[in-house]
C-alpha cells in the first residue's frame, strides 16, 4: 500500500499487537476470583508512574471520579492519557500528573471551556496530538481487535490528521485514500459501572459509550462499581454483561463514583459543584484549594462522599427521573 | 428584529432546516435546541443521534451533553460511540450539526487552537466528533453565534472538520465520501448555503433589519450574494413559547 500522508503527531503509545498477546495470554486468566479491593489498593497495584491510562466515559457522565481522585492523591506522574475528557483531565492535569494527552474534545459543553487544559497545553507543558472522537474510539476498537490499525473514512483532508499520527494511504481494493488509525494499546483503563460481581463481570445502563472497546484495549483495567451483585445474579441475564471479569483486574466499590457526574437512572449531576470547579479553575491558586478540598482532603472515596453529604445526593438521586 | 434575541432567532432558523422523517447528528448547544424544537413542530418523527450511543429520544428534556441520560431518554436504541460514528460512515445519517471558532469560505471548521499548533496561543477544545460529522453526514449545517471578520476568515488557522476543503472535488480526492458536505451557514446575521459550481459560501438570506452590505462587511473573504435574496422568516410566538416554556425553560442556551 502507498503512503499518501503521513501525520505529523507523535504518536504516545505505538501499537504493539504482538506484545498486547503476549501480555493478554501471560497475565489475564480465567480463575474466577474476588477482585474486590480498596481504591488505595487497585491504584497503588495496578497505575504506574509513566503508565498510558484512559477513563470512560467522560468527565460528568459515568466517570471513575473516585479512582481519578485516588490517582491524584497518590500523585501518578508523567503519565500520558487519553483525553476524551472533562474533570477527569483536568484534575490530572491540575495536579501536573500528565506529560503528554491524545486529545479528541477538553471542553464542558454547555459550561463551556476549563482553564486546567489551556494553561497545561498554552504554556508548552503537556504535549499533544490531535484525533477526532470517531478516531480515537476506532484507536481502542483496533486494539480490542488486536490488529495494529482499522481503516476510517474520517479525518480525511484536514489538519486533524496532519497533527494526528494516522496515515492514509492507496485502498488496494477501491484505489481511493483511505485514513489508517494506529491501535491505541492502553496499560490500563479506568472504567465506572452500575453493577459488577466481585470477579468483575459488569453491567453498564443505558448508552455503553466506548467502556466495550476500551475494556478491551487495556492491559490492566480497574473497575469501579455503584454496586456489587452476586455472580448468580450475572449469569442468570449474561446477555447484560458489557465487561467480562476475565478483562479485569481490579473492582472497586464507589457507589456515588461519579461524583459531581451523573450515573443514569441514578443521579444527575451536581451542576453547582462542576460550575464552582470551572469558575476555580481559572485561577490556579483556586485549583490547588479545590483539589485541598476535594481530593488530597479525603482519605478515601468515602470521606469524599461525607463531604458531599448525603442531602445533596439525594436531591441528585431525586433529579435524574425515570426510564 | 422581532421580540425575541439573537439566539432564540438562530435556533429557529436552524430547526426549520430539519425535514421530518430524517436524521439528525446532534453535538451540543444550539443544535440540541432546533432538533427539539423540530421535533415539537415541524418534525415529530425525527430521529436524533447523539456521538455517544442516544439514538430517537424522545427531546422532553434538553440534554446538558452529548452522553447524558436525557440524549437516550424514552429511545430506541441506547448503544455506544462507535455504533454511531459508524452509522454516519455507512450513510445513514443526513444532518449534521456543527459550530466552530473560525470558518472559511469553503466551510472548513477550526475549533482546535488559534496561533500555531503548538504550543498554541489559545487552545481550543478540539475535534470531539466534529470531524467525523463534517465527514460522514450527507448535509452539515454549520451554525455560527457571531457573524464577524474574526471569525469568518480568508484561512482558517487549523483545518478542524473539513468542508469543500480547497474547492470542487477537493473532498472527493482526500477520500471522504462523495457527495457529502456543508449545506448551510446559519449566523446571528443571515443564511449562506455554497454555489454549487465553485463550492463557496454564498449568501441566500438576512435576518429582518440586516442589510446585505452589513453581512458582507461582516465577512473576512469574498462573500458572493444570490440573485435573488431573501429575508429570513421571523420566530412565531409559538416556537418562542415552546422553545423558553418547554425546551429550555432553565435557560441554559437561550439566554445567552
Amino acid at each position: 500500500m502507498d503512503v499518501i500522508e503521513s501525520g505529523i503527531g507523535e504518536l504516545f503509545q505505538p501499537p504493539d499487537p504482538d506484545g498486547f498477546r503476549e501480555w493478554v495470554h501471560t497475565k489475564k486468566n480465567t480463575q474466577m476470583k474476588d477482585k474486590v479491593m480498596a481504591e488505595h489498593e487497585a491504584v497503588s497495584q495496578f497505575v504506574q508512574d509513566g503508565d498510558y491510562i484512559g477513563t470512560e466515559l467522560y468527565g460528568t457522565v459515568r466517570a471513575p471520579m473516585s479512582l481519578i481522585r485516588e490517582v491524584v492523591r497518590q500523585g501518578k506522574k508523567h503519565l500520558r492519557v487519553a483525553g476524551q475528557g472533562i474533570h477527569e483531565i483536568d484534575l490530572l492535569l491540575a495536579a501536573d500528573l500528565v506529560d503528554a494527552l491524545d486529545i479528541t474534545y477538553v471542553a464542558w459543553e454547555v459550561y463551556g471551556i476549563s482553564a486546567c487544559p489551556r494553561r497545561a497545553v498554552e504554556c508548552g507543558l503537556v504535549k499533544t496530538t490531535d484525533w477526532s472522537n470517531g478516531g480515537i474510539t476506532w484507536r481502542f476498537k483496533a486494539a480490542a481487535m488486536g490488529v495494529p490499525f482499522i481503516p476510517v473514512r474520517s479525518m480525511l483532508g484536514t489538519d486533524t490528521l496532519k497533527y494526528s499520527a494516522a496515515k492514509v494511504v492507496k485502498d488496494p481494493f477501491t484505489d481511493k485514500p483511505v485514513c489508517l488509525i494506529p491501535a491505541l494499546f492502553m496499560d490500563v483503563g479506568l472504567i465506572h459501572v452500575h453493577k459488577a460481581d466481585k470477579c468483575g463481570n459488569c453491567r453498564i445502563e443505558g448508552i455503553s459509550g466506548f467502556a466495550h472497546e476500551m475494556a478491551r484495549a487495556s492491559k490492566k483495567l480497574i473497575i469501579s462499581t455503584e454496586e456489587i451483585v452476586s455472580t448468580e445474579e450475572i449469569r442468570k441475564y449474561p446477555e447484560q454483561t458489557v465487561i467480562p471479569y476475565y478483562l479485569v483486574d481490579a473492582v472497586v466499590k464507589a457507589k456515588y463514583g461519579s461524583h459531581p457526574g451523573e450515573m443514569c437512572y441514578r443521579y444527575w449531576r451536581d451542576g453547582e459543584h462542576l460550575q464552582q470547579f470551572l469558575k476555580d479553575s481559572k485561577d490556579p491558586a483556586k485549583t490547588m484549594t479545590y483539589l485541598d478540598k476535594w481530593v488530597y482532603g479525603c482519605k478515601d472515596h468515602q470521606q469524599y462522599i461525607n463531604l458531599v453529604g448525603m442531602e445533596r445526593l439525594k436531591k441528585l438521586e431525586s433529579e435524574i427521573g425515570g426510564r | 428584529m422581532p421580540d425575541c434575541n439573537q439566539t432564540e432567532f438562530l435556533i429557529c432558523l436552524a430547526s426549520k432546516l430539519i425535514e421530518d422523517r430524517t436524521t439528525a447528528f446532534v453535538g451540543t448547544g444550539i443544535p440540541m435546541l432546533a432538533a427539539a424544537l423540530a421535533k415539537r413542530l415541524h418534525a415529530p418523527n425525527l430521529v436524533s443521534i447523539f456521538e455517544f450511543g442516544g439514538t430517537g429520544a424522545s427531546l422532553e428534556k434538553l440534554p446538558l451533553g452529548v452522553g447524558d441520560s436525557r440524549t437516550f431518554h424514552k429511545a430506541v436504541a441506547a448503544s455506544g460511540i462507535c455504533d454511531m460514528m459508524e452509522t454516519a460512515q455507512r450513510g445513514f445519517i443526513e444532518y449534521g450539526f456543527l459550530g466552530g471558532a473560525q470558518i472559511d469560505s469553503y466551510g472548513n471548521l477550526n475549533t482546535t487552537v488559534i496561533g500555531q499548533y503548538w504550543p498554541p496561543k489559545v487552545r481550543l477544545p478540539g475535534s470531539g466528533g466534529a470531524n467525523d460529522v463534517g465527514s460522514h453526514c450527507w448535509k452539515t449545517i454549520i451554525i455560527m453565534r457571531q457573524h464577524d471578520t474574526r471569525r469568518f476568515v480568508p484561512k482558517v488557522d487549523f483545518i478542524t472538520t473539513p468542508g469543500y476543503l480547497t474547492g470542487p472535488g477537493a473532498r472527493e480526492k482526500a477520500g471522504l465520501p462523495p457527495n457529502t458536505g456543508p449545506y448551510r451557514v446559519v449566523t446571528n446575521l443571515a443564511l449562506m448555503d455554497f454555489e454549487p459550481e465553485t463550492r463557496r459560501m454564498r449568501l441566500i438570506a438576512t435576518h429582518p433589519g440586516v442589510t446585505k452590505e452589513q453581512v458582507i462587511e461582516n465577512t473576512g473573504f469574498e462573500l458572493p450574494v444570490a440573485d435573488e435574496v431573501k429575508t429570513n422568516p421571523t420566530p412565531t410566538d409559538e416556537e418562542l413559547k415552546i422553545l423558553r416554556e418547554k425546551i429550555d425553560p432553565e435557560r441554559y442556551y437561550i439566554s445567552k
